[in-house]
């Protein structure tokens, strides 16, 4: 086990090189609806249950299907509404259960990424075989699915190996979600590949805010708007991500989607100042224009360290 | 099965303290501390400097924000090493804004990993202070004395090797053992922010004579207020300045009282978080009956 995992080398955030998205924009937004499968009756994982409570979990079950069955499509809607387009994280098992959903996002030419194909199986423990199968499965289902390369990856559950990066990057994926240490991205440090650390989110995570954190509906719309403000105004001395990591088995309960509508309408309305967008295109962007300028930066400034992550 | 005879004896039962550190004493009782230039209330802002590690033991318990989910869990590994990278330039920003003067403990053991962030602290002239070695090496009743004193010796020697010199100590989760106070002063340590006996700094006996106490609340800490407690930044700020406010209300009565808090990177220093520490640290700044100091100046002003 590793003190440190070295994926990235500090970087701290003053000084930067400055980052232009895409027609002068200071912030790069991006929304992320999270849809998942979770299984009735998951095997067990030797480090972690699938459920917080015995098989079956009725109400944990019956929310997200809730989720799938009424909660993406009021998302949807919503999105549609202010023109935006969502980055899926998706549980590539979803495209077998309930393809009239990958159809909707198709229709819409939102992106998908994966989430693992399962939310209820877990990296812990996968041998590389086993890791690379999950991998390979993900790509090739999104591609029979919908014609769609897949470019990034969030860890399901948010559940790793050491050799979890490495191996994206080996798959030819541009970023990775599973890196909260930054508000931009950033070069990782993987053994092949060119992958970056795309900025996702906990803080203003739905799961997070309505879970552990316990808001109320307009509270949360609250903390967006000021996540957003404050963002936006620092993306004036170098461009800044912001994203909204969602789950519509939350957010889009009946009692909190119009809060959350409040706070797209807010940002919405700063349309000037920001490039709305997929993930996909920010890590294409970036990749192009600023990888090589953060990287000399870093090295200029004496805090390149070398190595690769959980390298030996 | 009944206890031993001695759990009914109680061989500390007497009038004051029941250890010899410091004596008991009313706040009534204090004699009045004049801060400078007649100041009621003296500010004292803590920026905590903690590395979270992807291994601790958790032995004997888990810092405050340590790893929580199965290794590797760089989830919460990169959301703590946010505050160091992002957060903390906020939080310097906005010290500067308001022209205030904290205090940053910071482990020893990051020294080097943090070499710009030290050098911004420097430059802003903020007071560095020495924060353990690192957040998996904690001071506690059962540890080794010789292990203790070399964790103190090893932070010591991290910060001579930066050419730093911090005379303010903070344990790692501002936990103790018996002996620390003796330790952290045997190293030339002369203030600490573990203890929060009064609301004034108090001066405790250890073996290499006295050294001062300037007290940090834990209360009105930030990320127990705003993660555990999950209350609101609104809540948060007013809290912070109704403190203030009431310390004011009690300077002609008690004389000078300190005000302290923290403003942990990872916490403080999230985007939808800043407003609020704006706006608190704005209206302090903008207060004329505060004294903004840092610990090593108020234990030189209440001595």
């Amino acid at each position: 086990m590793r003190a440190d995992p070295n994926l990235y080398d500090y970087w701290p955030y003053q000084e930067r090189p400055k980052i232009v998205w895409p027609g002068g924009k200071k912030l790069a937004f991006w929304i992320a609806p999270n849809i998942e499968f979770y299984e009735f009756d998951p095997p067990q994982n030797p480090a972690r249950p699938g459920w917080p409570r015995p098989s079956p979990d009725i109400v944990g079950y019956s929310q997200r299907d809730w989720g799938n069955r009424v909660g993406h499509w009021r998302l949807m809607e919503l999105l549609d509404q202010y023109g935006m387009k969502g980055s899926v994280s998706l549980s590539i098992g979803l495209i077998d259960h309930h393809p009239e959903i990958i159809e909707a996002c198709v229709e819409r030419d939102w992106e998908f990424f994966s989430h693992g194909v399962y939310n209820t199986r877990y990296s812990y423990g996968m041998d590389e075989a086993q890791e690379r199968a999950m991998l390979e499965d993900s790509i090739a289902s999104v591609q029979n699915a919908t014609g769609q390369r897949i470019r990034g990856y969030l860890a399901p559950a948010l559940t790793h190996t050491e050799r979890t990066l490495d191996l994206i990057a080996e798959y030819d994926f541009w970023y990775s979600c599973d890196l909260f240490q930054d508000d931009q991205p950033q070069p990782l440090k993987t053994r092949t590949g060119k992958l970056m650390s795309m900025p996702y989110s906990l803080e203003v995570n739905d799961v997070i805010t309505y879970g552990a954190l316990a808001m109320s509906p307009w509270r949360y719309a609250d903390v967006l708007k000021r996540h957003f403000d404050q963002l936006l105004e620092e993306g004036a001395e170098s461009g800044t991500v912001m994203c909204v990591p969602l789950h519509a088995y939350l957010v889009s309960q009946s009692h909190r989607v119009r809060a959350f509508g409040e706070a797209l309408r807010h940002i919405a309305a700063h349309a000037d100042d920001v490039w709305i967008t997929r993930a996909a295109d920010i890590a294409g962007f970036y990749r192009e224009h600023c990888w090589d300028h953060t990287l000399e930066d870093i090295a200029r400034r004496g805090l390149a360290t070398g190595g690769t992550g959980f390298a030996p | 099965m009944s206890l031993p005879d001695d759990y009914l004896r109680y061989p500390h039962r007497r009038y004051g303290m029941d250890q010899d550190r410091y004596p008991w004493r009313l706040s009534i009782d204090r004699p009045r501390l004049a801060w400078p230039e007649g100041k009621a209330v003296a500010l004292m802002i803590v920026v905590p400097i903690e590395h979270h590690m992807l291994n601790p033991s958790g032995k004997p318990f888990k810092h405050p924000g340590a790893m929580q989910t199965p290794y590797p869990d760089l989830r919460h590994f990169t959301t703590r090493d946010y505050g160091n990278r992002v957060g903390v330039f906020r939080i310097l920003r906005e010290l500067k804004a308001g022209g205030l003067r904290a205090v940053f403990p910071i482990n020893g053991a990051v020294l080097g990993r943090f070499g710009p962030l030290i050098r911004a602290i420097e430059a802003d002239g903020h007071e560095i202070a020495a924060y353990g070695w690192d957040t998996d090496s904690l001071h506690w009743g059962g540890i080794d004395l010789d292990l203790e004193r070399s964790l103190v010796a090893k932070t010591r020697a991290a910060f001579d090797s930066h050419g730093l010199r911090p005379t303010t100590w903070m344990s790692p989760a501002r936990q103790q053992s018996f002996a620390t106070l003796d330790l952290i002063a045997e190293q030339g340590f002369t203030a600490c922010l573990d203890w929060e006996m009064d609301q004034v700094p108090v001066a405790v006996q250890t073996a290499m004579g006295r050294l001062t106490c300037v007290p940090l609340f834990n209360e009105l800490d930030d990320r127990k207020l705003l993660i555990d407690q999950r209350q609101t930044e609104a809540e948060w700020r007013d809290q912070i300045l109704e403190a203030c406010a009431h310390l004011k209300a009690e300077h002609a009565r008690f004389g000078g009282q300190v005000l302290s808090f923290t403003l942990t990177p990872y916490v403080s220093g999230q985007p939808f978080r800043l407003w609020a520490v704006r706006e608190a640290l704005s209206a302090l700044a903008a207060d004329p009956a505060v004294w903004n100091a840092d610990a090593a100046q108020m234990a030189e002003a209440s001595a």
